[in-house]
């Protein structure tokens, strides 16, 4: 309905400027979360609005109003014109000979099962019966259960002729339990599997059937020693590797941070552009991938906020730093290759380099193999804490679950397991990198940066990673 | 523009009044803003432009079964009417299915108000010009953001909210080299160049220092001064559910043991939310009026958590007319007795530490932060800035830092007005101290 009216609008209107684009999004939200047994308020959300981007010589403005009226995109085309003709007086970039994109291509979310095929009674029942799962024992403080369904539609269009229609699908489902004795509360959870696609995402990450062991291993960690404080051994599983991928490889590389954009805010990278093609980032088992391919996960996409085609590329080629996180206005500047990786949160921002769905490639060991070769060490899950530096280097991670590994073997479990490295020489201590049957997709709404702040759904997929000589420690008490 | 969207608000309020049924009720919201931005990096600007939106929720109640919707403005009466008809019928729709809400709690008294902030605002584009022009020679990166907020409130007894405030926020830094910066803020309502000047020459002062070779600290404990905005991180993360009813109902909160006596801080530390000397609205979402002070922590002890409608249903007790998440909207660290003059000398030889960075829990139940130290982070000793710090990891937990640990907060409060722009400008605010400690934990 508003992309009629939008099209419609700048086929009919003479716009002033040597190019301009327009980015329509409309995002349909629904949350359903049941919080100790009972449903918590249903809420439903409908955004929409559009992004007008112009530029003239070298000024680049923009202007994202909602108020999709005739007046209201006129006014919008004045407000992009008038930022375009003051940056051009002092420009950061030089636009007149940045390449136009003329891409026409859609891109679609594959859905087996719509959210519509069971009825809001049924998920609600779905829910509440997770959550009587939940409540096993008296030490069970709190719980909930939630699923949100997202139905993104993107369309872009520029005056080089670029027509980009994306329809995207997301399910997040998410299952929280906490259990307490005295001073102590301990945390597990299930959030971080938010994929692209409908309700067979349910079945494909076991959702309905976590209940028992996240509740089960929150009493039994309530009862644990906490991890100890060593040196030693460390594999990280899956959905902490996401945490440990995201911080420490993929924040680092994004371009616009190389560049200096990010300093006040989200900050700078210790990697520098000559470390491109020459840098050995990480132990020659590292294989990373920028991967907007891959069905289902979180971030895949046909093409970028700036109209530019994605594709799969190493950004780390055996240990070897290869391409960094950089959309075509990064690369432009940078002269240097990069990636389809220009993104907004929604219109009513402009986009930015950001990471899509970073993944680490798998290995050939077996997660057997990995736990077999460590004679003392810790595998730890699921990522409860986060904090590096704004170099993105020194890094402290805590998780929710650790687990100790004694001669090859798993043995006790210990709680509030943390760790803490420096990313420039952690990933040189990978030893170990399990193989395809191991490995599993992540994916997170949360991922902020930007100046004015944007959040951004990101995807990682990960193997079991073993790390040699790695900082550990425990809680206080 | 605000009268404007005021009016356009109590329109639609009243259109919704007319459209419900005899045993419906509705609460509904506005967020609305119209805001420029200005990107800086390297003194130039980076990216400029304007964003507009009008974010309008309604919550259709019927007995205690309810379900909110959202959706934006178009400014156009007759579509937006038609949009909230097409919203009445889903709502009853889903009312229809739902279990009723044990929980809801309804603001059936009438406290109707309007609080307008104007401001003495430049141009956009005259402020950029004025940022551009002062900052040629630096290496200056930033946001400058400017325009009009505004939130209302309205339900089916009658009861009208309004709140609009204009205002700026230039969150910005200069840079000497690499990572080492001055971190500077300029926010307010009423813009002044010579003031905005002033701090750029404050941070132009400073660069020489940074320029030195950084002093690089071994892991230990040692006795640091953390400026106002470096408190205000360690703040920021304790409002993550420190203070809230619910996160000590279910012994989540990392002050849960402030809140069972178990641990204590020191008698220095009182801490308040006090919505009367902030910037943000006195109503929230659900129509109740703010309380406008609530004390959280009295001289080192638990005094109160911060409590929402929907917890006080829950758990029973007052509530605070607070927000959902039950976070401070503008949080007070009551002063101390340290004289801001003499920061220097007090600290003597250790840390002078301008900014924090990235703070989150290593061991919640203990209080116990981590986080990074940032920008113009300083070596001192004898009390003599000696050189920039190369940036340190702290490992920390609240009870010893603000504990046995704190010697004192600065006589001084700075407040600062929150830049955060994650979906709309904030109208958060904050005002604290400096705080001095001995034998901080640094671990990396």
């Amino acid at each position: 309905m508003i992309r009629q009216k939008i099209d419609k609008f700048f086929d009919e209107t003479s716009i002033d400027a040597e190019f301009y684009s327009y980015r329509i999004v409309t995002e349909k939200t629904q949350r359903l979360e049941v919080r100790q047994n009972v449903l918590q308020p249903v809420t439903s959300d409908e955004d929409s609005g559009v992004m007008v981007t112009l530029r003239n010589r070298s000024g680049s403005g923009y202007a994202g109003t909602s108020v999709v009226t005739e007046k209201g995109l006129q006014d919008a085309v004045q407000r992009a014109g008038r930022w375009a003709s003051i940056s051009g007086q002092n420009p950061l970039i030089d636009y007149s000979s940045l390449e136009l994109n003329s891409l026409q291509n859609d891109y679609k979310s594959r859905v087996d099962k719509t959210w519509d095929s069971t009825t809001l009674a049924e998920k609600i029942e779905l829910l509440m019966a997770i959550n009587h799962k939940l409540k096993c024992d008296d030490r069970i403080v709190d719980w909930s259960a939630g699923l949100t369904r997202v139905e993104t539609e993107i369309f872009y269009a520029n005056s080089a002729g670029a027509n980009i229609e994306q329809n995207f699908t997301f399910l997040m489902p998410s299952i929280r339990v906490f259990a307490n004795e005295g001073g102590e509360t301990i945390r597990r959870s299930f959030v971080d599997r938010c994929h692209q696609g409908g309700l067979e995402v349910l079945a494909q990450t076991q959702f309905q059937d976590r209940a028992n062991l996240l509740a089960a291993e929150a009493i039994q960690l309530l009862q644990s020693d906490n991890c100890p404080s060593t040196s030693c051994d460390l594999i990280l599983a899956p959905d902490q590797m996401m945490l440990q991928i995201h911080e420490s490889i993929g924040h680092p590389l994004e371009l616009d941070r190389i560049l200096g954009d990010e300093r006040n805010y989200a900050g700078t990278s210790f990697v520098t552009l000559d470390m491109f093609g020459t840098y050995q980032y990480g132990s020659e088992l590292l294989n990373v991938t920028f991967d907007p391919t891959v069905s289902g996960e979180l971030a895949s996409y046909a093409a970028d906020d700036d109209g530019t085609k994605a594709s799969r590329e190493y950004l780390i080629k055996d240990g070897l730093l290869a391409r960094p996180l950089g959309g075509q206005t990064s690369q432009h500047r940078a002269d240097i290759d990069g990636v389809a990786c220009t993104r907004a949160s929604s219109w009513n921002r402009p986009p930015i380099d950001r990471m899509a769905n970073i993944n680490v490639e798998a290995g050939e060991s077996t997660l057997e193999d990995l736990i077999s070769s460590v004679e003392n060490g810790v595998l730890m899950e699921t990522n409860l804490s986060w904090s590096i530096d704004d170099s993105r280097n020194k890094f402290q991670f805590g998780c929710e679950k650790g687990q100790l590994i004694q001669d090859g073997k798993l043995t006790d479990l210990v709680k509030n397991p943390g760790y803490r490295g420096v990313s420039s020489n952690f990933w040189r201590n990978l030893k170990g990198v399990s193989d395809s049957s191991s490995s599993d997709t992540y994916g997170t709404p949360y991922c902020g940066k930007g100046e004015p702040n944007q959040i951004i759904r990101v995807g990682h997929g990960s193997p079991y990673c073993l790390f040699s000589d790695i900082e550990v420690f425990g809680g206080d008490k | 523009m605000s009268a404007t969207a005021q009016t356009y608000f109590n329109e639609l309020a009243d259109y919704v009044t007319t459209q419900i049924k005899a045993d419906e009720r509705f609460t509904c919201w506005l967020s609305g803003e119209s805001s420029d931005f200005v990107r800086i990096n390297q003194s130039k600007i980076r990216q400029a432009g304007h964003i507009r939106q009008d974010v309008f929720s309604i919550d259709l109640i019927v007995g205690n079964k309810h379900a909110e919707a959202s959706f934006r403005l178009s400014e156009d009466l007759e579509t937006d009417r038609r949009q909230l008809i097409d919203t009445l019928q889903s709502l009853r729709a889903t009312n229809e299915i739902l279990p009723e809400d044990p929980h809801l709690l309804i603001a059936e008294e009438v406290n109707s108000s309007e609080q307008v902030r104007s401001a003495n605002l430049a141009t956009a584009s005259d402020a950029t010009d004025a940022i551009l022009s002062l900052s040629k020679g630096l290496d200056l990166v930033g946001i400058f953001a400017q325009g009009e907020l505004y939130r209302a409130f309205a339900n089916s007894f009658g009861q009208r909210n309004w709140y609009s405030s204009s205002n700026f926020n230039f969150d910005w830094s200069v840079y000497s080299h690499g990572d080492k910066a001055v971190k500077c803020s300029y926010a307010g309502v009423d813009w002044n160049e010579a003031t905005l000047a002033a701090k750029v020459d404050d941070a132009k002062k400073l660069l020489p220092l940074l320029n030195q070779e950084p002093k690089i600290i071994q892991p230990g404990k040692y006795r640091a001064y953390l400026a106002p905005a470096a408190v205000n991180e360690l703040m920021s993360l304790l409002c993550w559910s420190g203070f809230s009813r619910k996160a000590q109902e279910t012994k989540q909160s990392p002050l849960y043991r402030l809140m069972t006596g178990e641990e204590s801080l020191s008698e220095k530390i009182s801490i308040r939310e006090n919505i009367a000397a902030g910037i943000a609205p006195n109503f929230g979402h659900q129509g109740f009026i703010k309380s406008p002070t609530v004390s959280l922590v009295q001289n080192g002890q638990f005094a109160e958590a911060l409590c929402s409608a929907r917890t006080a249903k829950e758990y029973g007790g007052e509530h605070h007319g607070a927000n959902g998440s039950e976070s401070p909207d503008a949080l007070e660290l009551v002063a101390g007795q340290l004289d801001q003059t003499k920061i220097l000398e007090e600290l003597d030889t250790g840390l002078y530490i301008s900014n924090l960075w990235y703070l989150n829990y290593s061991d919640r139940m203990a209080c116990r932060m981590t986080g990074m130290t940032r920008f113009a982070s300083l070596w001192v000793e004898n009390g003599e800035v000696q050189a920039p710090l190369s940036v340190m990891r702290f490992d920390e937990s609240m009870y010893r830092a603000l504990g046995e640990n704190l010697i004192d907060l600065t006589n001084e409060q700075e407040i600062m007005l929150d830049p955060g722009t994650y979906f709309e400008r904030s109208s958060g605010s904050s005002k604290v101290p400096g705080a001095l400690i001995k034998d901080m934990n640094f671990a990396l």
